[in-house]
């Protein structure tokens, strides 16, 4: 049993979880993985593309239960998700596909979350009008409309041009510290983690094991350039080791 | 729009000059038409019989697209359950609409209720067909999107799934409603005794064309209004969120 106050957020077990390959065999992309989120806090898992991380994403969102293994989510979690792609409803305005997925919230509080997304704009518009950048703001903004205290981001800045995926990020960064929301951000990008999170997950070897984790002391606006620099220098150093 | 108003004057001066050669009884021409049209409308038989064949039509369509609406998603959701109706269905589509309407009306005996049902089992399966397609290719990534924010099953329903299934009920839709006005003629010719398939009936007894064509025409009419105004608005409006084509 935890302790009362025990700050953790999630914790998750997969003993093993393989998908069935089209030759009849099996390819295990996960094994004794283990995995904690402390509350309030933003944890980057970095790793290179195909090893797995959408894939844990999914079993921690309750999308796939075919694994072996356990999730561990205090009770009444409100998980907000940003998928790899926008996923949004094309058949309803921007101002729709936010009040459909928050019912409940006021439609005040979902302009003003638009705005600073940078989507105030196009509230009315349909999501096939708008760029990639505007369709990744409408999602971030979907996924914090609900109020949630668990939110998890699947590679949400990739493919955006470095300015805009730099100002999207911070804004998200400013918004979930100051609601205190726990974030499981998935990138494969190690600058945009140093620049985010409060704690990284280095993701390596196949079946994938967590290979590093690093404590952020100065997180973002706290961070210094020179701190950013050992920092790398830090998971260079881990990424070195492990790859073969 | 213009060209299509000439072809369809021309269509109309065709038929004159074909009158013209032949015998007045077989083929008589347009004002002869018009002249039963409004003798029939005077006594009010046309709006009758033509009110009698739409109220036909409506209940046979809801009936065959609410049904097979229903059981399209049904079977393009669940494999189990496609596999049990898919016999019963390749059945229904072959079964000739005559043995049906035959059917309808030996078991129910001559009754609207035979005659509706007979025109909507003859629908049916085409829905079926048509929304089951749509409902095969519903995209799984907005499903789970639905299922992660938690949606009540009516916001899946009417924000999720009816959006992405309303071409294919449109395309239901459009070829329903053809095939739909057509076979209720027939199926008031055989036991029905009003409605324009009747009178369409009792016009081939006597051999009076131009009391066949004054009810065919207006009811053709009206069946070609519905589809313009009410089924093609219907289809620009569930699609306008898509982008328009430069
Ligand atoms: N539905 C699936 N069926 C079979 N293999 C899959 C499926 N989803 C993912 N995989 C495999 O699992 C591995 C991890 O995929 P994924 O979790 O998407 O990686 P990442 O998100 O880190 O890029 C990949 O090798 C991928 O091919
Ligand atoms: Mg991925």
């Amino acid at each position: 049993m935890s302790p009362v106050g025990d700050p953790k957020q999630l914790e998750v077990f997969v003993r093993r979880k393989a998908f069935h390959a089209a030759n009849g065999g099996q390819r295990e992309v996960l094994r004794d993985f283990s995995l904690t989120l402390e509350a309030g806090k933003i944890h980057a898992l970095v790793g290179p593309s195909g090893y797995g991380k959408t894939t844990l994403l999914r079993i921690i969102i309750g999308l796939d239960r075919d694994f072996e293994g356990w999730v561990r989510l205090p009770p009444e979690t409100k998980i907000g998700v940003v998928f790899q792609e926008p996923r949004l409803l094309p058949w309803r305005s921007v101002l729709d596909n936010l009040k459909l997925a928050a019912p409940l919230a006021a439609v005040e509080d979902l302009t003003k979350l638009a705005d600073d997304l940078g989507i105030g704009d196009h509230l009315h518009n349909f999501p096939g009008e708008l760029s990639l950048g505007q369709a990744r703001g409408v999602a971030l903004a979907r996924a914090l409309a609900i109020a949630p205290n668990l939110l998890v981001l699947d590679e949400p800045f990739v493919s955006l041009d470095e300015a805009l995926a730099r100002r999207l990020a911070s804004e998200v960064a400013m918004l979930v510290e100051r609601r205190l929301v726990t974030t499981l951000l998935v990138t494969h990008d190690i600058d945009e983690a140093i620049r985010l999170a409060d704690h990284i997950l280095l993701l390596g070897r196949r079946p994938a094991e967590i290979v590093g984790n690093i404590d952020v002391t100065l997180p973002r606006r706290a961070m210094t350039a020179d701190y950013a620099a050992k920092t790398k220098a830090q998971i260079g150093a881990i990424l070195a080791e492990t790859s073969v | 729009m213009l060209l299509r108003l000439l072809s369809l004057l021309l269509l109309i001066a065709l038929w004159q000059a074909a009158s013209m050669v032949a015998a007045s009884r077989l083929l008589p021409p347009p004002l002869a038409v018009l002249a039963v049209i409004g003798r029939e409308a005077h006594s009010h038989a046309l709006y009758f019989n033509l009110a009698t064949t739409l109220a036909r039509v409506a209940v046979a369509f809801t009936l065959a697209m609410l049904l097979g609406t229903i059981f399209g998603i049904w079977m393009g959701r669940s494999a189990t359950f496609n596999r049990l109706g898919d016999p019963w269905l390749v059945i229904l589509l072959n079964l000739p609409a005559l043995v049906i309407i035959v059917l309808a009306y030996v078991w129910l005996g001559l009754t609207d209720v035979a005659a509706v049902l007979a025109v909507a089992l003859n629908k049916f399966p085409n829905t079926v067909v048509t929304i089951r397609e749509g409902a095969r290719a519903l995209d799984p990534g907005l499903e789970e999107m639905a299922t992660v924010f938690a949606m009540p099953w009516q916001t899946r329903f009417k924000h999720v799934m009816l959006p992405q299934l309303a071409p294919y009920i449109a395309a239901a839709t459009r070829a329903g409603l053809s095939l739909v006005w057509k076979i209720v003629l027939v199926v008031e010719l055989m036991g029905r005794s009003n409605g324009v398939g009747f009178e369409i009936g009792s016009a081939f007894q006597l051999f009076d064309v131009a009391l066949l064509l004054a009810y065919a025409l207006p009811f053709v009419g009206i069946m070609l209004a519905i589809e313009t105004f009410l089924v093609q608005p219907f289809e620009r409006h569930v699609s306008r969120w898509r982008p328009k084509a430069a």
